[in-house]
Order: C-alpha cells, then structure tokens, then sequence
C-alpha cells in the first residue's frame, strides 16, 4: 500500500455527559488509512458514528484519542486537504449556483478570474452549466447535489469526505449522480472516504469496504472490492460477482437482527 | 391576471359600500354627527384643517418622528441582536434584563421621556425607538440561533474567519427575519410616537388627536387617525419593498404579499 492520504490511528471520540445524556463514546480505537486515488466505504449500523470520523477527517472536531492525519499531516483544525459533502445540499439560498461553487475559492480569498475559471469548469463538468445563475430554489434536487459536487471539487481537495451525499434522491437521480461522481473521483484520481448505508451503492464506488459496529463504532470487517468498473458503476452493479459482495455485506451487517433505529 | 382583476374589483367594492355605510349608516340609524360624523364632513373638515390647523405640518412632524424613531430603534435592535447573537455568554449575562425592560410596556415610559426631554421631538422619538428595538432584536437573535450548524460547519471547512462566518453565511441567514422584525416595527414605530405626543407637546398628529378631543370636534380626531394610518401604511409598504429588493432570491409564495 502507497503512503495513505487519509489515515485515522486509533481515534476515539467521546462526547462528554451533559445534563440531558450520559457520556456516549461514539467511535472507539479506529484504525483506517486510505491510499492515494482509492475510494473506500464505510457502512455500519444507523448511529455507529460513521459522521463523527467524517467530522473528525474535516477538521471540525478533534477526537479524544488517537490521531486523524491528511495529506501526511495531522489534522487539528480544517485544511486545505479536505473537503466535505453531506446529504443535504447546504446550498446558500441567496447566492446562484456558480456563487455557491465559488464559495469555498471565495472564503479562502482566491481572485476573481481564478474562481470564475474553476467555476465555469466545474459547472460544465457536473452538468449544470445551463444553472450557473439559477437560485438554487429553483433546482431539482439532483441539480442541487451536483452543485454541492461542484463546490466541493471547487477548492481542489486531495480527500473529499462524502456523508451519504445521494440517500435523499430518487433511485434513478441517484444512480447518475453516482456515475458522475464515479467518473470525477477516477477522472481527477481524487482519494475518497464514503459513508453510506446503501450497500449496492458501496459496492458500486468503492476499492474497499470497511463494516462498522454498533456504537461504540469499532471496525469489525475489510472488504476489498475486486471488481472493474470503478468509474462507471452502472457497469459494475451488472457485473456478475456484484451481487455476492452485496449479500456478503447484508450477512456481515446482520441485518435481519438489526434493531431499527432512526437515523 | 383575470382572477387578480376580479379579486381587485371586489376589493374596490368593499372600499365604496364602506364609504357609503359610513356616510349614510349613522344617520339611518339615529347616530348625531358629533359622535359619528359622516365622511362627507371628515372630508370637508380635513380641507379646512389644511388652511387653518396647518394639518400638513403636524403630519411631516409625525412622520419624521417616526422615520427617526424607526431607523434608530432599528439600527439597535439589529446592533444589539447581532451582538448578542455573537456572544452567547454576553446574551447570558444580559439577557434577564433584557427580558424585564420587554416585559415593561414601553408606552408607560412616554411621561418620564417628556420630564426629561420637555416638549420636544426628542421624547417622542425614543418612545419609538424602545418598542421598536425589541421585535428585531428578538427576531435577529432567533434567527442567529436557528442557523444551520452544517453551514456553518461548511464556511468552517473552508477555512473562514469568524467574520467570514458572520457576514457570509449568519447576517445573509437572518434577513428573513430581520424583516419579520422590521414590518412588525414599522407599525409599532407610528404607535410609539403617537403615545409621545399624547402625553404633552404641541406639535404632531398626537397633539392634533388631543386638541380635537378637547374641542369636541370628532372629525379632527377621525382626520388625525386617518393621517397617521398613513403614515403607518407608508412606513410598511417601505419595509415591504425593501424586503422585496434583498430577500428578492426566495421562491414567491415562501414570504407574505403584506
């Protein structure tokens, strides 16, 4: 394994009891590293802190143990190696769409033709050129998700965080967003830490699949997907080994004996 | 279009039946003119009070009080809200205070501004300034509260200074209700001032609601209310298309015509 872009070293979070809950242990004694330009899923039990260790890879949060590194440094407050998406779009409503992909480029003070640049590129790459000066009101929420692709892809990140960016689309919106991603992730060599509960969708994206347990989220499985296609998942969802992965996961998962739990 | 027209027509109807209930009603029903007078007269009495009573005068008076008292109460109420919105321990600090002076009727503060100012504009301007302060204040801090820690979380991911923060991401948040704040002000502005005037002075439409009072002339005091409704309408429909112009990026039907 090359040297790991992303790479949580025996992290543990633990929220502090306050007067409303206990103390709850979210992850516990992570260990994972994800090598350049590979893509790796997480999928594990609703709650089992799959978007702590996002917040903690994003900087946003500093784990109570253990140690979170980027780009070969050790992350204590957000950088330039990260960026994140989340399964809402987070799409300020009072800017057009090219002003949202810049925004990230904006905050960290890029000149104008530079951001105007990125932004016409991206645009056209995520297929919503035609909206650059649409208020996002105005856009299906595919649209929307592509221009949160966009203003992530926009700050150049070496790791993108992705929090279950598709679970509230359409099953078909979905599946071409996802080979849109795909594409990009492969097209720029982007290194990629998934979360999703989709498993199909895991397995449609990913070099590799980490199973989380429940809370207090451990790592209890590493599946390696050995299977073509990683940049056309449509492609790879029809390939014939695809759907033992899939059941491979669903038993390791248990998810007949799963309590349902809200997300 | 076909349907607004209509929905126009039947509100210009309304207008007219008003009109001719107020003229004809009292006297059909036994109501003497000095209790009711009919339109006709309130019509005719506004006309002398342009030449004699100097009616356009007391009105800019009001209504420049209001401006003052609205602007400045506004101007706090956003700056304190902000403020405190900013600083949650600062909010804690001060926050049963600024809780007691809301609960306080505002109103009742008119005599102690005018034995501190006299018979000026100056007690008039404050009593608006204080019951217009706090629906945007509130309104601000709420708003401030209610933002999305995601996007904030986001702007943070990007790296972005605290004032980065604030201006691009919480201020833009909070407009829509900062506006809420501000049409709610708008009307409380015109009350503030007329409950100034009430209390002493000899100037404004208050003084005028006072003086008819005193002289028994009950079209003075239908003119003067009529005069600073107005005002008041002028003051919101501002707000109204302020709003217009900043929040002018939501989807129509998510904010109230008026």
């Amino acid at each position: 394994m090359t040297m790991p872009v992303l790479e949580y070293s025996g992290v543990t979070r633990t929220f502090a009891a306050s007067r409303r809950s206990p103390a709850v242990t979210a992850v516990e004694d992570v260990s994972l590293r994800v090598a350049d330009g590979e893509v790796v899923s997480l999928i594990g039990p609703s709650g089992c802190g799959k978007s702590t260790l996002l917040t903690l890879g994003a900087g946003l949060d500093r784990p109570t143990g253990g140690e979170v590194f980027a780009g070969g440094e050790p992350v204590v407050e957000p950088n330039d190696h990260v960026a994140f998406m989340l399964q809402k779009d987070l799409l300020l409503p009072w800017r057009t769409v090219r002003a949202n992909v810049e925004l990230g480029l904006e905050i960290r003070g890029a000149p104008v033709d530079v951001r105007r640049e990125r932004s016409d590129a991206l645009l056209r790459q995520c297929r919503i050129a035609d909206f650059a000066d649409s208020y996002p009101h105005q856009l299906s929420g595919g649209m929307r998700q592509r221009a949160a692709l966009a203003r992530t892809l926009a700050v150049e990140p070496r790791v993108l965080l992705l929090d279950e960016p598709f679970s509230a689309l359409d099953a078909q919106t979905k599946m071409v967003l996802q080979e849109d991603l795909a594409r990009s992730l492969a097209e720029h060599a982007k290194t990629a830490l998934f979360i999703t509960h989709d498993l199909a969708e895991a397995i449609a994206l990913s070099d590799r699949v980490l199973v989380m347990s429940r809370r207090p989220g451990r790592i209890v499985e590493e599946l390696t997907v050995d299977l073509p296609d990683r940049d056309a998942p449509i492609a790879r969802r029809r390939h014939p080994r695809a759907g033992a992965y899939v059941t491979h996961l669903m038993e390791s998962l248990d998810i007949r004996h799963l309590d349902v739990e809200a997300a | 279009m076909q349907r607004q027209r209509r929905l126009g027509a039947a509100s210009a109807a309304l207008l007219a039946v008003f009109l001719a209930l107020w003229e004809w009603g009292p006297a059909a029903v036994g109501i003497p003119p000095y209790i009711l007078p009919p339109v006709s007269s309130v019509l005719e009495e506004f006309l002398r009070m342009t030449g004699t009573d100097r009616v356009f005068f007391h009105t800019a008076v009001t209504a420049g009080e209001v401006a003052a008292g609205f602007v400045l109460g506004a101007v706090l109420g956003m700056s304190v809200g902000y403020v405190l919105g900013m600083s949650p321990s600062t909010e804690f600090v001060l926050s049963p205070y600024i809780l007691a002076l809301q609960i306080a009727p505002k109103v009742a503060f008119a005599p102690l501004f005018v034995l501190w100012f006299g018979f000026t504009v100056t007690p008039k301007i404050l009593v608006a300034i204080l019951i217009v302060f706090f629906p945007i204040m509130v309104n601000v801090l709420g708003a401030l509260r209610a933002v999305d820690p995601d996007l904030v979380n986001l702007a943070r991911s990007f790296k972005a200074s605290r004032a980065q923060i604030f201006w691009k991401i919480e201020f833009r948040a909070s407009m829509p209700a900062l506006f809420s704040g501000l049409r709610i002000g708008a009307t409380l502005a015109v009350i503030g001032v007329v409950v100034g005037e009430l209390v002493g002075g000899n100037m404004g439409l208050g003084y005028l609601l006072v003086f008819g009072e005193g002289a028994g002339n009950t079209a003075m005091v239908f003119v003067s209310i009529i005069a600073l409704t107005l005002i008041g309408i002028v003051a919101y429909v501002a707000v109204v298309f302020a709003e217009r112009q900043v929040l002018h990026y939501l989807p129509r039907r998510t904010y109230q015509q008026f």
